[in-house]
């Protein structure tokens, strides 16, 4: 049969299905897919918090949302081009984000009379039926029928040849855009290598899912999305997570300290327990503990024996460590804290994103208790920032919050990794070995960052006390005493405060250095802010976007760029966080804009809203 | 060249700093009974590291000249069990209380216990809280009157033997403050035991709850009411030495030596853990009559099980043997990438 080929900017196709139905994979696949084909792309992976929900019902539907093109993309798009549903309770959930005209592509099997049942749709409303997808691109298929009809030979169960559905989605989407699928048969080989009955009826699912495209007649359209026009260099394609585990890494690596990693299981930040926990050839030693609180403590025993001590949580993960971050602060000893910000407060939802523990960070602890706080902005930035945490935390030791969030840390994106040798090296000093002839060790004299010595147990002469009471500057000692409480006090914040000698100066990141208005964002927002400002920008309007990635300190020159906007909007996913310390600590009077739905930004929301404040 | 061996001295481990507790408070013997111990230990002292939480006891590291750690309630366990396991080449103590290791800090007590990392933990037991003045403890004996419990307590208490062989330590010991000699000896074996050393010391606070276990210290009762076990050795107590310990299957019993022939009394065997859970519920109130004497010394010692921090660190040298040394740039790279011209 014919097809036409039409090529396209930029694509933004939905899965979406019961929990149980691999949409998270299929999406993966996709996106590998496109990265190595050359597109640029963002992606969002939009899940339940449970394993597995209900099947068939509205709280069991997993979504992956893959945005690829051959322009700079820099979300996962506000609506969706494609959407693929696998069941009626699948397309409930999402079609209000389907664009008018977009294609649907169904299993009508997960429309029979039980899934309608199950996804709260009377009888007398089946969508694909009562005509309420007029307007749409309907593509009805009963992927069901025809996995079990192509599996009919292969000896496996039901339930076995029914989780192998995905990959005919999968299959008929990469002949849709022309993508190969042999990157995806080899994953399938590796994946299920000592199940070769499985891996054979996957790929023939595969095959059958392209061939379904090539023969049938329901699509006349396949289309083309070019190789993005990229910055030359070598790319891969990487997830936030995975990329915080990378940056620890090549911190490690480049301290020349073995990595800790006390943490305790928790949603999202596990994966990056998981990742580092492969890595043992990097000496990277992982520690899973019986709680948060062991989890940092552990962490801290670490520190003080001189290896690069992490520690890693969510949400309700990080209030339990608060006590002990407090202990690292007065111990004034080297830790990177990673919180992968989830939806709070209390438990939450776990799967879900926001931006909402910036003050906890700045000022959840009891006393005055400063740290340093540092917010990746996009996936491959985790690398980035999780590298800098531990320079910081290593040079001036001290304690370093890394805040990276659900949406980055599943979210795709591709990265022009850099060459390791090509990294701000960083540079660790020990304090020396000490005759008893030698003056005594004082572990609490500083250097001109104000940081004190790392003085390791098991070097003869330093034998010394450090403990949560506080101390005599210098000696180290316990000390009671009023005025010296006060110093130690200004000095840990005056610690705190010159780090910003230490780091980069604010750029602004789209938009002329003044104007009518800013837009000032931090974190995970990232994307969003850079395509609404962009397309601002081209609309006439005089509008700059600048993103904060270090928090605490601020950069130094931060004021006077805000001070050349007649407004400076604060977007946030939380009910104002970053807007209250720029208010408090600039005396500007930021606009917040704030979204708190565990959802990220739409461009579009951004666009409008910035619109408005202009009126 | 010549190797210059100093002969270290208690003195060698003694800070300048004042000691604080209370006068007549059982710290001090236990104090003085590590400094003793510890210079005959062989180990240049560098190597030791005293880590502690919160209550009277947890200030004990601060009199140490060692590395020490004075951390946060209840999690000097935790602390410890990080250092030990990247750096196994410390000789690591925690010094902990009743309140810090079994109320605030339970949670990883117990989960000490069962990794078994190559710590010395002195567990200071003086059924009160001391530091906050005077509160009943989680070993506190039911019915205690406290600030808190004007009226008595209504917890039941922790038996802090009976739990330990239950979270699966590896070795586990009483002694007591006002025994220096026994301290010394069962610190010596403690330090010894590769794995996870708990060793419970009643400890007397003069303060607030004087004379908590008086009965087993005094000169007066000490003998009647306590049982020293010796590996090996038949279980005899009492004033002349008159009573012994008979099995009678799993069913212990207290006989006479005039009725009762020595052979046929109960050897004490430290790695019989069955046996070692028997006499941890040797725990009865010493006023109740026909209460079996209070056992001291090492009840359970296993040393089939691998420390934690020998597992961590082989697992560690295993995986750079299987796969060699990392290869960042590799890592970094990944399995997939694209060029971009």
């Amino acid at each position: 049969m014919s097809t036409t080929d039409t090529t396209l900017e930029s694509v933004v196709i939905r899965f979406a299905g019961d929990s149980g139905d691999g949409m998270q994979l299929t999406g993966t696949q996709f996106t590998n897919a496109a990265a190595l084909f050359g597109n640029d792309l963002a992606t969002f992976p939009d899940f339940p918090a449970e394993i597995r929900a209900p099947i068939g019902t509205l709280a069991g539907v997993s979504g992956y949302q893959i945005h690829f093109g051959s322009t700079k993309i820099n979300t996962p798009g506000d609506e969706s081009d494609v959407l693929v549903a696998m069941n009626v309770a699948a397309l409930k959930a999402n079609i209000k984000n389907l664009k008018k005209g977009g294609v649907i592509i169904v299993n009508t099997d997960g429309f029979d009379a039980k899934n309608m049942r199950l996804a709260n749709v009377p009888e007398d409303k089946n969508p694909l039926k009562d005509g309420s997808l007029e307007g749409y691109d309907v593509k009805e298929i009963d992927v069901t029928k025809i996995t079990r009809a192509a599996l009919a030979d292969s000896g496996l169960g039901t339930k076995e040849i029914d989780r192998c559905k995905n990959m005919f989605v999968l299959g008929l989407l990469y002949w849709m855009y022309h993508r190969p699928i042999e990157n995806t048969v080899e994953f399938i080989s590796s994946k299920f290598k000592k199940n070769q009955a499985v891996a054979d009826a996957n790929i023939k699912v595969l095959q059958a899912g392209w061939s379904y495209g090539e023969t049938t007649e329901m699509f006349a359209q396949r289309y083309n999305v070019e190789p993005a026009k990229m910055e030359a260099g070598i790319y891969r394609s990487i997830m936030g997570n995975q990329a915080t585990a990378y940056g620890l890494i090549a911190a490690s690596v480049k301290s020349t300290l073995p990595l800790f990693y006390g943490t305790y299981p928790i949603t999202p930040a596990s994966d990056v327990l998981h990742e580092l926990s492969k890595y043992k050839n990097f000496n990277i030693k992982t520690f899973q503990a019986e709680d948060e609180i062991a989890g940092i403590c552990s962490a801290i025993g670490a520190a003080f024996g001189g290896h690069l001590a992490i520690t890693g949580s969510s949400g309700p993960g990080i209030a339990l460590k608060t006590e002990a971050i407090g202990l690292a602060t007065m111990l004034e000893l080297p830790l990177v804290i990673v919180n992968v910000q989830r939806a709070g407060p209390s438990t939450g939802l776990p799967t879900k994103t926001e931006q909402s523990d910036l003050l906890q960070a700045y000022y959840g602890r009891n006393g005055e208790c400063p740290v340093i706080v540092l917010a990746a902005q996009s996936p491959s930035d985790c690398f980035a920032l999780a590298y800098e945490a531990c320079r910081i935390a290593l040079e001036h030791m001290i304690p370093v919050f890394f805040l990276s969030d659900g949406y980055i840390a599943n979210g795709a994106e591709p990265w022009k990794f850099p060459k390791t040798a090509d990294l701000q090296p960083i540079s660790v000093e020990f304090a020396k070995e000490r005759k008893s002839s030698d003056d005594k060790f004082m572990p609490y004299l500083r250097d001109e960052k104000l940081s004190r010595p790392w003085a390791l147990p098991g070097t003869a002469g330093l034998e010394h006390r450090i403990g949560g009471l506080e101390k005599q500057n210098i000696t180290g000692n316990i000390s009671y005493d009023a005025d010296n409480h006060e110093l130690m006090v200004k000095l840990r914040q005056e610690k705190v405060d010159l780090v910003a000698n230490y780091i980069p100066e604010q750029t602004i990141d789209n938009g002329a250095e003044s104007g009518d208005l800013l837009i000032l964002g931090w974190g995970g927002t990232y994307g969003a802010l850079k395509t609404a400002t962009a397309q601002l920008i081209e609309e006439g309007y005089k509008v700059s976007h600048a993103h904060v990635r270090y928090m605490s300190p601020f950069p130094k020159n931060l004021g006077e760029l805000m001070s050349k906007f007649k407004t400076v909007v604060v977007p946030e996913l939380n009910n104002g966080q970053l807007v209250k310390i720029i208010r408090d600590k600039y005396f500007v009077d930021a606009i917040p804009y704030n979204k708190i739905q565990g959802q990220p930004f739409m461009s579009h929301e951004v666009v409008n809203k910035i619109k408005e404040i202009l009126v | 060249m010549t190797i210059e061996t100093v002969k270290l001295t208690s003195k060698d481990f003694s800070s300048d700093q004042e000691v604080r507790w209370c006068p007549g408070c059982g710290d001090y013997s236990i104090l003085k009974q590590v400094q003793t111990v510890l210079p005959d230990l062989g180990r240049p002292k560098e190597e030791f590291v005293f880590i502690s939480g919160i209550g009277c006891s947890s200030r004990f590291p601060y009199y140490m000249d060692t590395f020490g750690m004075h951390s946060i309630h209840g999690r000097a366990t935790a602390i410890a069990t990080g250092l030990k396991s990247t750096r196994p080449d410390l000789s690591v103590w925690v010094i902990t209380g009743d309140g810090d290791s079994m109320s605030i800090g339970g949670n990883h007590f117990i989960h000490m216990l069962r990794r078994n990392p190559d710590l010395n933990v002195l567990l200071f037991n003086n059924q009160i809280y001391g530091l906050t003045k005077g509160q009943y403890s989680p070993t506190s004996e039911q019915g205690k009157v406290t600030k808190s419990t004007p009226m008595g307590s209504l917890d039941y208490p922790f038996n802090p033997i009976a739990l330990c062989l239950g979270a699966d330590a590896t070795f586990v010991a009483r002694t007591m403050d006002r025994d220096p000699k026994h301290q010394q000896a069962v610190i010596k074996r403690g330090y010894e035991h590769k794995g996870t050393s708990l060793i419970e010391i009643y400890q007397n606070c003069n303060v607030f709850n004087d004379g908590a276990f008086e009965i087993f210290t005094e000169k007066g009762s000490k003998k009647q009411q306590t049982l020293i076990m010796e590996h090996g050795k038949p279980l005899i107590f009492g004033e002349n030495a008159q009573l012994g310990i008979k099995l009678d299957g799993f069913k212990p019993m207290v006989v006479n030596l005039a009725d009762v022939s020595v052979d046929d009394l109960w050897i004490h065997d430290e790695t019989d853990l069955v046996k070692a859970t028997i006499l941890s519920r040797f725990y009865d109130d010493p006023s109740v009559e026909g209460h079996f004497p209070r056992p001291f010394g090492v009840f359970y010692l296993n040393n089939n099980k691998m420390p934690f921090d020998e597992l961590f660190n082989n697992q560690i040298n295993n995986a750079i043997e299987s796969y060699g040394a990392g290869d960042l740039d590799k890592l970094i790279a990944g399995r997939e990438t694209w060029v971009v011209n």
